[in-house]
């Protein structure tokens, strides 16, 4: 097989968990991994199931320029596969690529399988009603990765460094960047989201899903379409079709009647936890765990029972 | 200027969808439609980029030449023109031919300015936008909560895991439209009977063959049953013993 080029995002030096995920994908098919990078060729050691790294020189801000030359990457290294994670960067740059290589897209793969010598993607559709697997004929087989789903490798990156350069003209540029006010996880990357809907009474009510968030230390706050159409929370938050899709180890639905269109973006969690008044809820069809009862009572206590937990560790 | 609205027709977003016998398709009867979501957004901004810049919005879309009833509703909140690229087979055509199909009519028009949904609520691939614009030479703002348009130049926000991105582009370009940028609006009895006597044009889609092929398809699988562990605070202690000792997620 043809070796497998991943776009890897950096963040403080080092890659992001999610980039980890999409090379640890890559690797598990048996295929040469190659990294490709914006920042200092130190990071490719920590491109873990990586070996070969290729660390791109100049001006990264313009996500045109940034394709073109992740496209040429993946030419001058006669690369079969292009993997990115479906990050925020990855799901603007990858269609890109596959655009610059004339080869389909799969985004957001739950799976990727080796047969024979060609690549087949799992994904959902229809926000995970169906799941679709799928073959490319593409010289390139192009997909995104679906965050929190694939495991890293625990083999390191390479000792070594290619360099390359982005040298397209910009027809856009990334000009500012307003950073978050807090280090607060997004839904997709948290390993564990509370997610709070109407049941929840009123927006001021949601400081108690902070509050398990923060005791979890690990947590993101999630929210059902309703309240973020009420403009409890904002759309940032929203698990579901017209939302966030999300795969957490740990997935909490507290106040969430669990419409067709909030299942679709959460079912793939590990676990769910289930938290209603109503019995009959749809949400305890998909929940591993309920409790049936008032989330306005319940959460106090399940925050301190979590803080304990977390103290003990 | 030159405004193209891209619009998609796909299931509606409440529908329960089941797999045809072929195991590959879906089973499209008993399925109804709608404007994806996402591209309700696009047309709004096409329609408010024209009334505050001038030009006329056409609103393009590939699908079934018998779909023009969620198309005719696009001309009843704005769009001053229709353009199906009639498909027969729509429903399973992937994202580069669709691209491809989208560029060419979008060069013929002479497009400034192409909006398209942030994704299309189908097939949740987020690709023919960048695509498109890839194809075309042209810029690209994907996920876009604000924009202005000013001396062929734009500005655009969007929101990222790290924050908010502004990003600074040239026209031509394809903007992907995501929840937070305008609220759209309702069609009105003016606007329906005005739409009936807007251009609505149709012509067979530029196709290439579709590279990805389905070599199966099939509903998730089955989640394991659930436990109610309890009612009220009283069942946090089982709660947390069960995710430490039987989930092991503690």
């Amino acid at each position: 097989m043809k070796p497998i080029l991943v776009f890897v995002e950096i963040t403080a030096g080092a890659p992001r968990r999610a980039s980890l995920e999409a090379l640890g994908a890559a690797r598990a098919t048996g295929a040469e991994t190659v990294a490709v990078f914006c920042g200092e060729a130190s990071a490719a050691a920590a491109c873990n199931g990586a070996q070969k790294a290729i660390a791109l020189g100049g001006d990264s801000s313009s996500p045109d320029a940034l394709a073109s030359a992740l496209a040429d990457a993946v030419k001058n290294n006669d690369c079969g596969g292009f993997l990115a994670a479906a990050t925020s960067a990855g799901r603007d740059l990858a269609p890109r690529v596959a655009a610059h290589l004339d080869a389909v897209l799969f985004s957001d793969c739950t799976g990727l399988e080796v047969s024979g010598d060609q690549l087949a993607a799992r994904r959902p559709w229809l926000a995970g009603k169906v799941i679709a697997d799928l073959v490319s004929s593409a010289d390139v087989f192009c997909a995104t990765t679906r965050l929190n789903i694939f495991t890293p490798s625990e083999d390191t990156g390479p000792d070594s460094c290619d360099a390359a350069t982005i040298t397209a003209k910009p027809k856009a540029r990334v000009t500012s960047l307003e950073a978050k006010a807090s280090a607060r996880l997004d839904v997709q990357e948290a390993p564990v989201v509370i997610s709070g809907g109407r049941g929840m009474g009123d927006k001021e009510q949601f400081k108690l899903l902070e509050d398990l968030s923060a005791a979890f230390g690990n947590a993101a706050v999630g929210a059902s379409r309703a309240v973020v159409d009420a403009g409890w929370r904002p759309h940032s938050e929203q698990v579901g079709q017209t939302g966030k899709t999300v795969s957490p180890q740990l997935y909490f639905a507290v106040g969430i009647s669990g419409a067709i269109q909030h299942l679709a973006g959460m079912r793939t969690s590990a676990v769910i936890v289930a938290i209603n008044k109503d019995a009959e809820a749809p949400i305890f069809k998909v929940a591993d765990y309920g409790i049936v009862g008032d989330a306005l009572e319940i959460l106090p206590v399940l925050t301190k029972a979590i803080q304990a937990v977390k103290a003990e560790a | 200027m030159n405004i193209v609205a891209c619009v998609k027709r796909v299931p509606t977003t409440d529908a329960e969808v089941k797999v045809a016998a072929d195991g590959k398709s879906l089973d499209e009867s008993g399925l109804s439609y709608m404007i994806s979501f996402y591209d309700e957004l696009a047309l709004e901004e096409a329609v408010r980029t024209k009334e505050s810049h001038g030009g006329e919005v056409t609103v393009l879309t590939l699908g079934p030449s018998s779909g023009t009833k969620e198309i005719r509703e696009c001309l009843a909140k704005g769009g001053d023109r229709a353009e199906v690229l009639a498909d027969p087979g729509w429903l399973s055509r992937d994202c580069r031919a669709t691209a491809k199909a989208l560029a060419a009519k979008l060069k013929d028009l002479g497009a400034d300015l192409a909006f398209m949904g942030r994704v299309a609520t189908d097939r949740d691939n987020a690709a023919v936008g960048p695509m498109v614009a890839t194809y075309l030479g042209w810029a690209c703002v994907t996920d876009a909560i604000s924009l202005e348009i000013a001396d062929g130049k734009g500005s655009a926000k969007r929101e990222t895991e790290q924050g908010l991105e502004t990003i600074e582009f040239s026209l031509p370009a394809v903007i992907t439209c995501n929840k937070g940028l305008n609220e759209p609006r309702y069609s009105n009895l003016r606007g329906i009977m005005a739409a009936k006597k807007k251009p609505f044009e149709e012509s067979p889609a530029e196709l290439v063959e579709n590279q990805a092929s389905v070599s199966a398809l099939a509903p998730p699988a089955p989640r394991a049953e659930s436990r109610i562990l309890g009612t009220g605070p009283d069942a946090v202690p089982t709660l947390i013993d069960t995710l430490r000792n039987e989930a092991k997620v503690l």
